[in-house]
């Protein structure tokens, strides 16, 4: 068996994962990056609106700061974020942007003079200042006061992705490609590296370091329906959890979007409904405005999301080979605003679905997309429970988005925390030495060895890896959606704990033989489930809502009794999780207040708590230090 | 009623002891709106879960699925079945190695691919994080944008003659690669250098020019302009080169 040593050892190499190994090689110590596909094609690439970051170079982006970019991010959290870590993120943004104009991003610029931007189907006119020429701009993008997120192009993702894999390139760093990691080698206290299965061969690898970072970003795919690439199913995650030491942090945080479309669940851009596209229903009649009089198509994300499922409940959806969905209607736009202003839709719709949305429907339905849950790692980006062990990204609960992240805000994230999280790795490593246990990891091998045996051969069982995969993925879209309730948690956790029942049982059809899927999916297979009811019960107990988490029959944002943490452990042999709570915050420079949308009534937390933990001079809602 | 689609498909497991290529059939009805990534995805789950493909965006932004789709090269998973004829024939991309299947190894190739072009912006400038951003123009950032829209499918190397006859070609991908750090203002390398890696049979001279390359790239990249661009730079950059030795 073949085995590698560094000082760093990276699983993931999307943009978080790919700036922390960065900073340890400038550093003068050895990164390697593990990387189930080659790192441009981790999901980091399909980003495609921008990250943001408080430069204020443009003209909408005037009076901007960081500030304001931390209001921002602590409004948008719902108050569910460590504040604390919301500062370090928005004060290092602008560093970062540039950085990567340093190392190569074409990021777009500011071009002086005038120029019309729409605003809600309205044109308006702005002037860019002439001394401000060339430097890099920002668009604008929702729940953020000012336009602060800087983009290429439309490809904002896939190009910072090629230049920071450039970068590594550059630096020497072994960027290993198909290579997906399976445990981690510990022994309860520290963390040593991981065993790895090479997806070219099927031959399992010990990877051995003195610090590992878990870059793995999403676990959307746990989910029947998301966004997210069809590697973001939780490995990472999974490795973290089995160890019985290392927390889940905010399960129940899961975004969702309105507008994938179906069958493939690709995202269709905000900007449908903002240009005036409507949402209808089976018999092609609008819906949105029965439940929302005011703002209709145009309410909140996680709100037009909600009303879809309950519309789709009452048994309005339309049926399909691929479930239920709804209708997209853009017809009446036109085809001059189509082809121009909605281009990246219409090529969806052209090269997906084969749709023209000039005469036709898009068929479109409420689609999982972000998660805020992640490995709970302290503002070091330290993972509790195991020493040695970090984690970046949105793998990670760093917690600078609480209980929902404003878009632009995590492409942000990766590189902010990629950066922070990787200096303090070099800290960690300068003073560092270590000696690798082999009685870890040999002990590691044999059981990873046995299961691969066990799942090949049958021995647990011959149950179907993809049937109960489905029955997971099923159970959360009923119960874990958009829209939570008593009963439907209570449905889904047990449903779910049969599941995993099954997964315990599964067996391969095929041989399993060299660089086979059904074995990979059957290996995360159990591991997702207990992902799956730690979202259920976390989502059962939070008797609030916040942010994304919706509960109909609590639907206030509880801030005397859950202004906190939800921490889910899964101990050894156990069934179920260890709920632990801690505060969302150890100090506030905003206090908890009002978001400003999405409606909703707040029950205060009591005030003396809240004021003991105020810092001297908190931020006002403009953005200046008092 | 939807059509029956037959696949007929690739297949071979090079760690499979005894495995030999051949071609297997598979059929499968159709549904509204199937691409390949959806009907390989049914393939895999319902009838035959020893299939290795690769897909991962499944959205046509990474470049994952690339593999010949009835004799042309192109992305699976923005492959409508609906625009294909009901016998759909599937082969791995050829010239890069076979990992199984319609799965091959374009992550080593892409990855050997920076290291002779040497990747990545060459300065002898440092970043300094107390300063200002140093600016660029508009149209420059856009225009080295519009050359790093690759997304490394490696349809174009596949699609190549010369890639096929000659393992060292470096491909159009590579040579739009130079290109973009060509254009792009914070590069401090000269031509000169960039002939040290082009400018030979392997590089731009070898390229015949029939442009298969342009014709299947699934982000119409201007492969074209770019061959032609860098073959009159490096051509004079060569003439120098002939008359500075005089
Ligand atoms: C459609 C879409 C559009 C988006 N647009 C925006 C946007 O405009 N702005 C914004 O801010 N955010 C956006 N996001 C969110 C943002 O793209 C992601 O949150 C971010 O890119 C995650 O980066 P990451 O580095 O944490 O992980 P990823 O880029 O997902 O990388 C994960 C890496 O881990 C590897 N990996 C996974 N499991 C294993 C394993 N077991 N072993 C080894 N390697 C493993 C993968 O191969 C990959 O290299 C968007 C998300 C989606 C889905
Ligand atoms: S034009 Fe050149 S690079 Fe393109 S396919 Fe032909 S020989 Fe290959
Ligand atoms: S140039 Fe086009 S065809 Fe070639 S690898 Fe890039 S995207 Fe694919
Ligand atoms: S799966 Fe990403 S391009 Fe097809």
């Amino acid at each position: 068996m073949q085995t590698y040593y560094s000082d760093l050892l990276v699983i993931g190499a999307g943009l978080a994962g790919e700036r922390v190994a960065c900073e340890a090689a400038q550093n003068g110590f050895k990164a390697s990056c593990l990387s189930i596909v080659p790192a441009r094609r981790s999901h980091s690439s399909a980003a495609q609106g921008g990250m943001q970051a408080a430069l204020g170079n443009c003209a909408k982006g005037e009076g901007d700061c960081t500030d304001v970019h931390f209001i921002d991010t602590v409004k948008g959290s719902d108050w569910g974020c460590d504040q604390e870590v919301a500062r370090l993120f928005a004060d290092t943004a602008p560093i970062e942007m540039r950085r990567l104009a340093h190392w190569g991003v074409p990021w777009n610029r500011v071009v002086p003079g005038k120029s019309f931007f729409f605003k809600g189907g309205e044109k308006f006119e702005k002037y860019e200042k002439e001394e401000n020429e060339g430097l890099i701009t920002a668009r604008s993008f929702g729940g953020t006061a000012k336009w602060r997120t800087c983009y290429t192009s439309d490809g904002t993702g896939h190009a910072v992705m090629c230049t920071m894999d450039n970068r590594c390139a550059e630096l020497g760093i072994d960027v290993f490609d198909k290579k997906e990691a399976i445990s981690l080698i510990h022994d309860g206290e520290t963390c040593m590296g991981a065993v790895v299965r090479c997806l070219r061969t099927g031959e399992l690898e010990v990877h051995l370091a003195k610090a590992t970072a878990i870059c793995t970003g999403g676990f959307g795919r746990i989910y029947k329906a998301t966004t997210n690439a069809v590697i973001c199913d939780g490995g990472g995650h999974i490795l973290a959890h089995e160890t019985g030491v290392v927390p889940i942090g905010n399960p129940e945080s899961i975004q969702f979007h309105p507008t994938g479309i179906v069958p493939t669940d690709i995202l269709v851009t905000e900007g449908c409904r903002g240009d005036g596209g409507t949402l209808l229903d089976v018999n092609e009649e609008r819906f949105m405005h029965i439940y929302e009089p005011e703002k209709a198509e145009l309410a909140s994300r996680d709100v037009v999301s909600r009303r879809m499922t309950e519309h789709m409940r009452a048994g309005k959806g339309v049926k399909s080979a691929y479930g239920e969905h709804l209708w997209l209607d853009i017809r009446h736009l036109g085809d001059k605003h189509i082809s121009t202003k909605l281009r990246e839709v219409d090529e969806i719709c052209h090269h997906f679905l084969g749709v023209n949305p000039r005469t036709e429907l898009i068929p479109v339905r409420p689609t999982q997309h972000y998660t805020m849950a992640g490995i709970r790692t302290n503002k070091d980006g330290a993972v509790y429970g195991l020493k040695g062990l970090y984690s970046a990204g949105e793998a990670a609960c760093w917690d600078m988005h609480g209980f929902n992240r404003l878009g632009g805000n995590s492409l942000a994230e990766t590189v902010v925390a990629g950066g922070i999280i990787g200096a303090k790795i070099v800290e960690f490593l300068k003073g560092y030495e270590t000696k690798f246990d082999t009685k870890a990891i040999n002990l590691e091998i044999k059981r990873q060895k046995e299961r691969i045996h066990d799942i090949t051969h049958g021995r647990n069982g011959k149950l179907n890896v993809y049937e109960v995969r489905n029955e997971m993925q099923e159970a959360l879209m009923k119960g874990c959606f958009v829209f939570r309730n008593k009963e439907g948690l209570e449905e889904c956790v047990s449903t779910l704990q049969g599941t995993m029942e099954k997964a315990r049982q599964v067996g391969l059809v095929s041989d399993g033989a060299g660089p086979n899927h059904e074995l990979a999916a059957a290996m995360k297979l159990e591991g997702q489930v207990r992902l799956a009811i730690c979202i259920a019960q976390a989502a059962l107990m939070r008797t609030e809502s916040r942010g994304s988490h919706n509960r109909e029959d609590y639907p206030e944002r509880n801030d005397a009794k859950w202004l906190n943490r939800t921490l889910a452990y899964w101990r050894e042999g156990a069934d179920m999780p260890e709920l632990q709570y801690e505060d969302t915050t150890p100090l506030f420079e905003l206090p908890p207040g009002d978001r400003g949308y999405g409606g909703g009534s707040i029950i205060p937390a009591d005030e003396k708590y809240v004021k003991e933990r105020t810092v001297k001079s908190p931020v006002t809602e403009i953005g200046k230090k008092k | 009623m939807g059509r029956q689609l037959k696949f007929e498909i690739f297949r071979y497991n090079p760690e499979r002891e005894g495995d030999v290529p051949h071609m297997q059939e598979f059929t499968l009805d159709e549904t509204p709106n199937m691409t390949l990534f959806i009907a390989l995805n049914r393939l895999r789950e319902e009838q035959d879960p020893s299939l290795i493909f690769d897909f991962c965006c499944r959205a046509g932004i990474c470049g994952a699925c690339a593999m010949v789709i009835n004799g042309r090269p192109g992305l699976a998973c923005q492959t409508k079945t609906k625009d294909q004829p009901t016998r759909i024939t599937l082969h791995p991309l050829p010239v890069f190695k076979l990992v199984g299947d319609l799965s091959v190894d374009t992550g080593v190739w892409f990855r050997e691919m920076y290291a002779k072009t040497e990747s990545w912006v060459h300065t002898t400038k440092t970043f300094d994080p107390t300063k200002e951003e140093e600016r660029m123009d508009n149209s420059v950032a856009e225009q080295i944008y519009e050359l790093e829209r690759c997304i490394e499918c490696g349809c174009c190397v596949a699609a190549c003659g010369t890639a096929r006859l000659r393992d060292d070609f470096m491909g159009a991908a590579a040579l739009n690669r130079i290109a973009r750090f060509v254009v792009d203002p914070r590069d401090q390398r000269t031509d000169e250098q960039y002939f040290e890696i082009i400018g030979t049979d392997n590089g731009i001279f070898g390229c015949m020019g029939l442009l298969a390359c342009e014709d299947v790239c699934p982000k119409g990249l201007p492969l074209q302009n770019q061959l032609g661009f860098l073959r009159r730079k490096m051509g004079i950059t060569a003439m120098k080169h002939i008359f500075r030795k005089k």
